[in-house]
């Protein structure tokens, strides 16, 4: 008996000061710090792009085109003179802020019409079979259906890549709610005459919340990828804005005598999208054990 | 067994039904003028009311459903505005360079993606298993069009030993037909092959703590034999799944890996159709695709049965 006293006193520890708990969580889950820190970095450099960058990213200069990169042109120039790190840095903004608003609009509209699908059952079958008719679509396509018929604008652009991410959104939550509003818990919580409204807010939002904030994650890096395809297709951001798939878009007919014009923001998009990708992954590690193993 | 055949079969119609009226309502929901958009910015007055004629856009919404859906149901998909011949007949002339592209895709990206799957469930928590995890993380993350010219600059520009760009048929001998289709094939299967090895190991590492696996061991099975007769064989199903879910991203990549490599296939001629805003197209192109789609998933489901006894419906 004697033995088990000094475990009791173990159990009881001070609590921790949030420095260390900041740390340990660094700790178990490296991926996360080193896919945020990579994103961080990329945030910086779209928001402070006029100091990465001092020069005008559209400015034309002919007598300098096509120079490969080189002290004064880190990057090279395109077929117009124009330096290809300046819009490099620049094309930062447009995929951040496409990435970020697909992620977060179609989050909020899918969060709701996944509550609302899965606890009424009337609508759920309804819902359901225009999600999964939605979900047939490729993304890519029914964005680009979509870009075809509106005028090319970065709005525009988030929409038509949003309405193809909210199915995915949707069914995630619906799933999560049907396991959930089985349990006894939410039973007893109705039996007491806890409101519809309370249960979904304080019993059944926040189930949802882990599993749909990895899913958000997934759903930047996917729109960051599409908004670069869509641009690079010519059904995207307009062409007179420096966004990564436009400027490879620019530099395809020359990439054979000046490689650097694709290569550059080719690799900003990539480390971008990796970036995005590792957060993912270890948000998903570390918030959903049980799927972690899964996937 | 027969039965949910039939239910599964039945279920693929409203899923295409959904399919068919979004593309379908989409000329009406989108904002503004959809026949003066397609027009351009330099069209006149007369070519938008010509082309809103065209599209039957001066019709009630029901009336033009109805005889839209009329005609899908007999194969036609509508004429192109551009070239005014039908969006049917465009589509099957593009169709070859696309369903090879998509097939030695899938092939090759199974061929690397299960083997190295397996390894790394086999050898979990090695240097190998980061390996191929590491791969997995790069593969989602490298747009195919990045890596496509990255693949035309190592193997075209500076090895010489690849064609740069273009696509030859089948019909003309096989050597051709694999020079030109190989770093098309790898680009597009980058995606493919990292989702393909994740959900391979994943299930495999699941298999391998099953007590059956340690029985196999222990009477003295070689390791090859555990590995793909027993692991593999009961790691099937998720695997078969990922591939059914990913044929949207391999057809949302092909049309940007054709138009990477200019293979004038589907992927091409919707390209093409944007540029140009030939709605009718784009309309075909994605009820085809979709359309592929479901009957691959439903080609998943049904294989379900076969490759697992223990699924019952």
């Amino acid at each position: 008996m004697t033995a088990t006293t000094p475990a009791i006193i173990d159990i009881i520890e001070p609590p921790k000061p949030l420095s260390r708990i900041v740390y340990e969580f660094a700790r178990r889950n490296p991926t996360v710090i080193f896919g945020s820190s990579l994103l961080l970095g990329m945030v910086i450099i779209a928001i402070f792009a006029p100091l990465f960058a001092p020069g005008d990213p559209l400015a034309l200069a002919p007598a300098r085109r096509l120079r490969p990169p080189q002290e004064a042109y880190w990057f090279g120039t395109d077929m117009f003179g124009r330096d290809v790190y300046t819009r490099t840095i620049y094309g930062a903004r447009i995929s951040l802020i496409v990435g970020i608003s697909v992620s977060a609009l179609s989050t909020i509209v899918g969060l709701f019409i996944g509550l609302l699908s899965g606890y009424v059952r009337i609508i759920d079958a309804i819902i359901m079979r225009i999600m999964d008719g939605l979900m047939a679509i490729p993304g890519i396509l029914l964005a680009i259906a979509m870009m075809a018929l509106t005028k090319a604008s970065v709005e525009n652009v988030i929409i038509a890549i949003t309405i193809p991410e909210i199915p995915r959104v949707v069914r995630l939550v619906r799933g999560v709610v049907l396991q959930i509003r089985e349990q006894p818990y939410i039973e007893a919580a109705q039996s007491i005459g806890t409101r519809f409204h309370r249960v979904l807010l304080k019993h059944i939002l926040p189930n949802v919340m882990a599993p749909i904030i990895v899913q958000a994650t997934y759903i930047c890096a996917a729109a960051v990828l599409i908004e670069a395809g869509l641009s690079f297709l010519g059904a995207g951001t307009p062409p007179n804005i420096p966004s990564w798939g436009n400027i490879m878009a620019e530099g395809r007919t020359f990439f054979q005598i000046a490689f650097w014009i694709i290569l550059f923001p080719g690799l900003f998009l990539s480390v971008t999208v990796l970036a995005i990708n590792l957060l993912g992954d270890g948000l998903r590690d570390a918030l959903d054990p049980r799927l972690a193993r899964r996937m | 067994m027969y039965a949910y055949l039939i239910r599964r079969i039945l279920a693929t119609i409203p899923v295409m039904a959904v399919v068919a009226v979004f593309v379908f309502s989409l000329l009406f929901l989108s904002p503004g003028d959809p026949a003066a958009i397609i027009a351009g910015d330099l069209a006149t007055a007369d070519d938008i009311a010509r082309i809103r004629e065209r599209l039957g856009l001066n019709e009630p919404f029901l009336v033009q459903f109805g005889k839209w859906t009329f005609n899908l149901m007999q194969g036609d998909l509508g004429v192109s505005i551009f070239s005014n011949l039908p969006v049917s007949k465009l589509m099957l002339q593009r169709l070859e360079p696309t369903l090879m592209l998509t097939t030695t895709t899938l092939i090759i990206a199974i061929c690397a993606a299960v083997p190295m799957g397996v390894i790394a469930a086999w050898k979990a928590g090695t240097i190998i298993d980061r390996g191929v995890m590491l791969f997995a993380v790069l593969g989602f993350s490298f747009p195919s069009f990045v890596l496509g010219y990255l693949l035309i600059y190592g193997f075209a520009i500076k090895l010489e030993v690849l064609p740069v760009q273009g696509y030859t048929s089948i019909s003309k001998g096989f050597g051709p037909f694999l020079n030109n289709i190989i770093l098309p094939s790898m680009t597009l299967g980058m995606v493919q092959a990292a989702l393909i090895a994740r959900m391979t190991r994943t299930s495999v590492l699941e298999v391998l703590a099953e007590d059956y696996i340690r029985t196999a061991h222990s009477k003295g099975l070689a390791t090859s034999k555990v590995l793909i007769g027993h692991a593999l064989k009961n790691a099937a199903v998720p695997i078969v799944t990922i591939i059914g879910i990913s044929f949207a991203l391999l057809i949302g990549g092909a049309i940007i890996t054709e138009s990477v490599f200019a293979i004038p296939g589907l992927g091409r001629l919707t390209v093409d159709a944007i540029l140009r805003r030939d709605y009718p197209i784009i309309q075909g192109v994605i009820l085809v695709f979709s359309g592929a789609y479901v009957l691959v998933n439903l080609a998943v489901d049904i294989i379900y049965t076969f490759l697992d006894p223990r699924i019952r419906y």
